[in-house]
């Protein structure tokens, strides 16, 4: 699994590779743009993934000690949080599709940064994209653990599963707690 | 891997620091730092992630070679940035143009 999260390392880093280049290339811009983005949600969503990784390593601690209960309950928590998360992103790209944010031919961006607005837009929807992708994955992954702790698969001595399944989990919360500052915080002292 | 059961306190110690860094990071970027905004982010960001691998990934107590895999997969990233920027920082030092 860690070997599998090391590629993901280079896979979401190509991203940030991309992010710092053009970052640094047009800071002012990038910090102007970035005010376009809600900062209220964005913080929202942070501590929503931060309380779904504590409820995670909850479901976790449950199959190590053998509660089923607590096991099955984390698990559920999680998968709604981690919904909650994608319903608040779902209205923020649904608000950015009405601003005429989303890079393409509608695309409208009134000032002198037109283009890195549109550079900055684009590695949004691609850093943010790719990240919910990974999210609706991992509620995928966790459905699969609820339905075998309900047949009572996980025992005390196997529960690598639900143990591997969170090391990923915890990982999209990871690559979120970078992106919450680099995208959302860099214009806010500008207001 | 690491089948040592960590205490419910630890998790609760660790989800309201994680909180507490989740404000702080909010608070500081309201003020004007210059340079210093970006600088303050990303420590608060590393220092986050550093948690959440090291108490709820229970990578600190993992076995050394688990260790030694992650520790690689961030190593090559901070090549990849390092190069990379190592490159677009020092186009502009060049005066002359390269046609």
């Amino acid at each position: 699994m860690w070997i599998f999260l090391a590629t993901e390392i280079m896979f979401f880093g190509g991203m940030f590779t991309a992010y710092t280049v053009y970052r640094s290339l047009h800071a002012l811009a990038f910090a102007e743009v970035s005010q376009h983005l809600d900062i209220v949600l964005g913080t929202v969503n942070t501590v929503v993934l931060i309380c779904s990784s504590f409820t995670m390593a909850l479901a976790v601690y449950g199959a190590q000690t053998g509660r089923r209960r607590m096991l099955i309950l984390c698990l559920l928590l999680t998968i709604a949080l981690g919904l909650v998360f994608l319903g608040i992103k779902f209205a923020e790209y649904h608000h950015k599709f009405e601003e005429h944010h989303v890079p393409g031919l509608s695309f409208h961006y009134p000032g002198p940064y037109g283009q890195e607005a549109a550079m900055f837009f684009s590695l949004y929807f691609a850093m943010t994209g790719v990240h919910a992708l990974h999210m609706i994955i991992g509620i995928g992954l966790l459905s699969v653990l609820v339905y075998l702790a309900l047949r009572g698969r996980f025992t005390v001595e196997y529960n690598h599963p639900v143990e591997l399944s969170g090391l990923y989990w915890h990982f999209v919360d990871i690559i979120w707690i970078f992106l919450y500052p680099l995208l959302y915080l860099i214009g806010r002292h500008l207001r | 891997m690491s089948h040592k059961v960590v205490p419910i306190s630890t998790y609760l110690v660790i989800f309201v620091i994680l909180l507490v860094l989740t404000a702080t990071t909010y608070w500081v970027s309201s003020l004007e730092l210059g340079r210093w905004n970006a600088i303050v982010a990303l420590c608060i960001a590393v220092t986050k992630a550093l948690l959440v691998a090291l108490y709820f990934m229970h990578v600190r107590y993992s076995h050394r070679l688990t260790q030694i895999v992650i520790a690689g997969g961030v190593f090559w990233l901070g090549i990849m940035i390092a190069l990379t920027m190592s490159d677009y920082l020092t186009r502009s030092w060049l005066s002359v143009s390269l046609k």
